[in-house]
């Protein structure tokens, strides 16, 4: 993997549409494992020593913990899904991959639906760190080796793999949100993750594969929760996100 | 982690108690009544609509923004679904062979929901409320496949908004509130394949209820139409995409919650007692 040295500026202005309407940094818990930083306090808006903001340590950047660590962390899987779907639907061949025009109009969606996610994640973090030390998750820069854009099984799969990955993610995040409000933006979103998922498994092999046994727990009827630490390794694993990065603030 | 052996180790009475400890039960059953009796409701004889005198063992809790009712009004939402697709699994002729691996799928699921929350629930839960599926003959559900399949889907639609309506509630119960995650992404798949069956986006398209839905079922979609995230507009998104974004992908990239008071007035309209 490329060692890529990422240069962040800190954000010191408010986003376009202005601090006040972002979820401010003082719900957050600034220190995501509960312990105290000597001399802060829980209301302390900008904590210039080491608060797990999420921001670059040693070189690399690191997602922060407490809620804007989940908030990056999401951010990143959002990024990575928007960077896969804008390729999906702009490969020169898409339509001859995907003559069904109801197979294109659902991944047209979704590319729609991960874009304003991602967007929304960046403005939301943009607002919420601004005025902070904390910085925002740059672009991240996406390589899929030999991944064939224009092989339908192969986007399928993958596009299944992602969107379930989402799921459980968010899922698993949850718990580790402390701010109300947070909580509720994950849950709209996590849902409409789940709806792609299952209409992406339902193209793909049909049948009770929207939300088949092997990602729906047979006896529970529960899908999976995980930790962040757990999806960012099996994320790790695909070997797609270039940007080193870290998460050591994070469950 | 087996979530039924962790449930089972929640054999102390007073953790269920600790899940009513915040604020209390209000005896708000008048608001289900006035909530029936809305417009788009106008359709259904008044006479199906819940009784404002219904005990407290056989009714839906009046919404108390507890971790305990939050449980307590998913389980009925559950219970509900799950006779839904019982009984239409049961009706002859109904579903059509190539659909029932679907409907049965779902069906297995709602009953894993409706066993889990009782577990969960122990004592505090509510029992099971006699449902009337046809409105009082108002809806062909169990002869009309179309109608049965619309109902479906407003059940789902309505439990993921209410799932995700009630989290906040669960905030101080990190396992239950997992837990409730875990259901409430299992019924947005259920939604998603319903709605792609009746030939609908898997997702909710402003605050359109579809084709071929009651408009009793327009109460299930309103306040879908927010395109407003925290100050963030999905419909005007800044910066430029190829291709460019759609005017109604704001509306569908979120799902809205919706509250415990809303939730239990859809599903009232499928409660005798």
């Amino acid at each position: 993997m490329k060692n890529t040295a990422v240069n962040v500026k800190p954000v010191t202005t408010p986003g376009p549409n202005g601090r006040r309407n972002f979820l401010k940094m003082s719900g957050l818990a600034l220190a995501g494992t509960g312990l105290l930083i000597a001399g802060c306090s829980d209301d302390d808006l900008e904590t210039p020593t080491d608060n797990q903001l999420p921001g670059v340590r040693n070189g690399k950047f690191d997602l922060g913990g407490g809620d804007a660590g989940i908030l990056t962390y999401a951010y990143a899987l959002e990024q990575l899904e928007a960077d896969f779907y804008t390729r999906v639907v702009n490969n020169s061949n898409f339509n001859g991959t995907f003559p069904d025009e109801v197979e294109r109009a659902i991944l047209v969606d979704l590319y729609n639906h991960e874009v304003i996610h991602r967007e929304f994640f960046k403005a939301a973090l943009t607002g919420a760190l601004a005025g902070t030390s904390g910085t925002v998750l740059p672009a991240l820069e996406f390589n899929y080796g030999g991944l064939n854009f224009a092989n339908r099984t192969t986007v399928l799969q993958t596009a299944m793999a992602l969107e379930d990955t989402g799921v459980r993610a968010y899922n698993g995040a949850g718990q580790y949100i402390t701010n109300a409000d947070y909580l509720v933006i994950a849950g709209k979103i996590v849902s409409v993750e789940a709806r792609h998922a299952s209409a992406i498994r339902d193209i793909l092999n049909g049948g009770a594969s929207f939300a088949g046994d092997d990602a729906v727990d047979p006896v529970t009827g529960l899908d999976k929760a995980e930790d962040p630490s757990a999806i960012i390794r099996q994320v790790a694993a695909l070997n797609i996100i270039q940007t080193p990065f870290t998460a050591q603030f994070l469950q | 982690m087996n979530i039924l052996k962790f449930l089972e180790s929640f054999t102390n009475e007073g953790v269920l108690e600790s899940l009513n400890s915040k604020g209390s039960r209000r005896d708000s059953f008048a608001q289900f009544g006035k909530a029936g009796a809305t417009a788009a409701m106008a359709a259904v004889p008044f006479g199906m609509l819940f009784s404002q005198k219904a005990s407290a063992a056989t009714s839906m809790a009046a919404a108390a923004d507890t971790p305990l009712s939050a449980l307590q009004l998913a389980l009925t939402l559950e219970y509900l679904e799950d006779e839904f697709y019982d009984m239409g699994l049961a009706a002859n002729g109904l579903i059509p062979a190539g659909d029932r691996d679907v409907i049965a799928q779902i069906s297995k699921h709602e009953q894993s929901h409706v066993t889990l929350l009782k577990n969960a629930l122990r004592t505090d839960a509510p029992a099971k409320p006699t449902f009337d599926f046809t409105v009082g003959g108002a809806f062909d559900t169990f002869t009309n496949y179309q109608t049965f399949l619309a109902v479906a889907q407003a059940f789902e639609d309505t439990g993921v908004r209410a799932y995700k309506g009630q989290a906040g509630n669960l905030i101080t119960e990190k396992a239950f509130l997992t837990t409730a995650l875990q259901i409430h992404s299992v019924e947005a798949r259920h939604a998603s394949q319903i709605r792609r069956m009746r030939g609908l986006k898997g997702w909710i398209v402003g605050n359109q209820r579809g084709d071929g839905m009651p408009e009793q079922t327009q109460a299930v979609y309103n306040g879908e139409e927010n395109v407003n995230q925290a100050g963030f507009m999905t419909n005007n998104v800044p910066g430029s995409f190829t291709p460019r974004l759609t005017a109604t992908g704001g509306t569908e990239s979120f799902d809205e919650p919706i509250t415990g008071a809303t939730a239990t007035s859809i599903a009232s309209l499928f409660i005798v007692r």
